[in-house]
C-alpha cells in the first residue's frame, strides 16, 4: 500500500496562512493505516493548527474523513460542504490530493501529507519501501525481491562490487539486495534465472499511466477510438 | 565580459549578431562536421552544436563543438537536461570550458519517445531554468551545485531558449523574464513564421525591460518545401506558420519552392533588422547548411564582424 508522513505543522500552517475557513480532510484509505491521514491525524492536526493561534486568531478548522479520496464516489460526499470553506488540506496521498482538487477546481487545495513509497507494514508504525510501480515486474525472476526498488543502484544484473557484511555500501542498515537474490535463488535451485544477462529494459513509466481493464474498455473507448 | 564568448564580445558591441546550427552526424564521422562547418565559416558569428536533437543519437555536441573550433567556428554548446544529471552536466560543463568552449545553451531537451530510444529512462534532473541557475552560480560564484567550490571556475557565456508562440500564451513572457532571471545572458527563440505575434512578443519583453536585460535573437529556418511548410504548421507543437507563407509555397513550380522558401527567410531577416530590442538572428537552416552562405548573402547579413585574435 501507499505509505505516507504527515508535513511539518510549520510547512502546513504557512500554506494556509492566508485563509479563514479551512477544511481538512482525512482519508480512510492507505494514509489513514500508515498513521499519516486518516481521521485522528486530521482530528490532530486541526488541533495543533487551533492552538497554535498564528497566522490567524479568527481561523475556523474543521474536518471530516471520507473512506478514500482517489475514487470519485466518496468524494462527491464533499459537495454540499466544500463551499463553507476558502481552503482545503487533504491528507490522501498525491494521487487523492489530485483527484479532490480536480473536483473542486475553484478552492485552494494544499497537502497535508509527503507521499513516501509503495510498501509493507513491518509492525505498527514501521513501514517499509518495496515496489517502485516500473510497469514491468521481474519479481518472477529475482526470488520475490525487487532489483529496482531494492538495490540502491537499481541494478538488473548485480551485485556490484560495493557489499560490505552483506549490507549496502549506501547505507549499513540495509541488506544488499543481490546478495538476497543470489542465497534464495540458489537455496530454490534456480541461479540460472540470474546467470544469463537481463537485457536493458523499456522503461513504461514515461508519460502519465493509465489501466482500462480489458472487460471494462467498451465503457469508456467507443469502437474505432484507437486509445 | 562574462567570457572570452565571442558572442558575448559581438553583442556587447551593439552589433547584430548572427548564429547558425549544425547538427552532429549519426557516426563517429568528424569529416561531415568538417563540411559542414566549411559552409558556415565566416558566415555566421557563432554556431549551435545541437546535442541529440529531436532524442536521437548522435554525435556529441562537446565532441562537434572541439571539431567545429578546430575549423575557426565559435561553438554554442548545447547541453539538454534529458540524458544527463547534474554531476554528468557540470562535469561537461568543466570539460568544456577547459576545452576553449565559452557560450551554451540550456534545454529542456526532445522527449526520449519521439526519438530512437524511446525505452530509455529519462534524466531530467534538473529542468532547463534550474539549469541556467547552476551554470551561472558555477560561473560567478565559482560553487558547484552543492556550494563546494570550483578551483578554476567555467566562464561561459549562457544562453537560454524561448518559444513565444507555445501554449499558454500569455504565460510565455513570464517564462522568458524567469530564465533572464535564473542566469541567461541571451535568448535564441523557437523558429518564427508568424511576424505579427513575434513582434507582440519582443514588445511585451520590451515593455517589462527584458530586452534591456538580455540580448534576442529571433529564431529563422528557411522553409525548403511546400511540405515542410505544413509538416511544420501540422506537426510541429508550437509552431505557427500563417497561410501567407503556405500559399506563396503553393504559387510557385515544385523546383523553386527552395528559392522561395529562401525569399521568405530573408524578408523575414530584413523585418527583424528593423526591430527595437532585437540583438540578432539565429539561423537555423536544418540539414540545410550548404545554403547558409546563399541566404546570409542575400540577407544583406555580409560582412560578418572579423574574429579578432582568435
Amino acid at each position: 500500500m501507499i505509505k505516507a508522513l504527515t508535513k511539518p505543522l510549520e510547512e502546513i500552517r504557512e500554506m494556509i496562512a492566508p485563509y479563514s475557513r479551512v477544511l481538512t480532510i482525512g482519508c480512510g484509505g492507505c494514509v489513514s493505516l500508515c498513521l499519516a491521514g486518516g481521521q485522528k491525524e486530521a482530528r490532530g492536526l486541526n488541533i495543533k493548527l487551533s492552538a497554535s493561534k498564528a497566522p490567524r486568531s479568527d481561523a475556523i478548522f474543521d474536518d471530516i474523513t471520507i473512506e478514500r479520496q482517489c475514487e470519485q464516489q466518496f468524494l462527491a460526499a464533499l459537495d454540499t460542504r466544500v463551499g463553507n470553506y476558502d481552503a482545503l488540506i487533504s491528507l490522501a496521498c498525491g494521487a487523492g490530493v489530485q483527484f479532490l482538487a480536480e473536483r473542486f477546481p475553484n478552492t485552494p487545495v494544499f497537502p497535508g501529507v509527503n507521499t513516501q513509497f509503495v510498501g509493507v507494514t513491518r509492525d505498527i508504525g514501521w513501514y517499509e519501501e518495496r515496489c517502485k510501480t516500473c510497469g514491468d515486474c521481474v519479481l518472477g525472476l529475482t526470488a520475490g525481491i525487487c532489483p529496482v526498488t531494492m538495490c540502491s543502484k537499481s541494478l538488473f544484473n548485480g551485485p556490484c562490487g560495493g557489499p560490505q557484511d552483506g549490507h549496502c555500501e549506501v547505507d549499513p542498515d540495509t541488506p544488499c539486495a543481490w546478495i538476497a537474490i543470489f542465497e534464495r535463488l540458489q537455496a530454490q535451485g534456480r541461479l540460472e534465472s540470474i546467470t544469463a544477462i537481463h537485457p536493458a529494459r523499456d522503461w513504461q513509466n514515461q508519460i502519465p499511466g493509465r489501466i482500462l481493464v480489458e472487460e471494462y474498455r467498451t465503457r469508456y473507448i467507443e469502437d474505432g477510438e484507437t486509445s | 565580459m562574462k567570457s572570452e564568448s565571442r558572442l558575448e564580445r559581438i553583442l556587447r558591441s551593439g552589433r547584430f549578431a548572427l548564429t547558425g546550427e549544425l547538427g552532429p552526424p549519426r557516426g563517429a564521422d568528424a569529416e561531415s562536421v568538417r563540411k559542414k562547418a566549411a559552409f558556415l565559416k565566416g558566415m555566421v558569428d557563432a554556431v549551435n552544436i545541437t546535442d541529440n536533437q529531436t532524442a536521437v543519437v548522435r554525435m556529441s555536441s562537446l565532441g562537434a563543438c572541439l571539431i567545429a573550433k578546430q575549423e575557426g567556428l565559435e561553438p554554442v554548446y548545447q547541453m539538454v537536461c534529458r540524458d544527463r544529471n547534474r554531476i554528468a552536466m557540470q562535469s561537461d560543463i568543466l570539460g568544456a570550458a577547459a576545452l576553449g568552449v565559452h557560450t551554451m545553451l540550456c534545454l529542456s531537451g526532445d522527449h526520449q519517445t519521439f526519438g530512437d530510444h524511446p525505452g530509455c529512462k529519462k534524466v531530467f534532473d534538473l529542468d532547463s531554468i534550474q539549469l541556467l541557475g547552476m551554470v551561472k552560480t558555477m560561473r560567478d560564484e565559482g560553487r558547484f551545485q552543492s556550494g563546494a567550490e570550483i578551483s578554476v571556475p567555467p566562464q561561459m557565456f549562457i544562453g537560454a531558449a524561448a518559444n513565444p508562440f507555445a501554449e499558454p500564451h500569455e504565460f510565455r513572457i513570464q517564462r522568458l523574464a524567469k530564465k533572464v532571471a535564473a542566469g541567461a545572458d541571451f535568448i535564441q527563440t523557437q523558429c518564427v513564421y508568424n511576424m505579427e505575434r513575434f513582434q507582440a512578443w519582443l514588445n511585451q519583453a520590451r515593455d517589462m525591460g527584458l530586452t534591456e536585460k538580455v540580448y534576442i535573437l529571433a529564431g529563422v529556418t528557411p522553409l525548403k518545401s511546400l511540405g515542410m511548410a505544413r509538416y511544420m504548421k501540422k506537426n510541429v507543437p508550437g509552431m505557427d506558420v500563417p497561410q501567407e507563407y503556405i500559399t506563396r509555397l503553393q504559387g510557385v513550380e515544385k523546383k523553386d519552392q527552395a528559392r522561395e522558401g529562401m525569399e521568405i527567410c530573408c524578408e523575414q531577416i530584413q523585418q527583424m533588422r528593423e526591430m527595437k530590442g532585437l540583438a540578432g538572428i539565429h539561423l537555423m537552416a536544418i540539414e540545410w547548411e550548404h545554403r547558409v552562405p546563399e541566404i546570409v548573402k542575400k540577407a544583406g547579413l555580409l560582412p560578418r564582424p572579423e574574429p579578432e585574435q582568435e
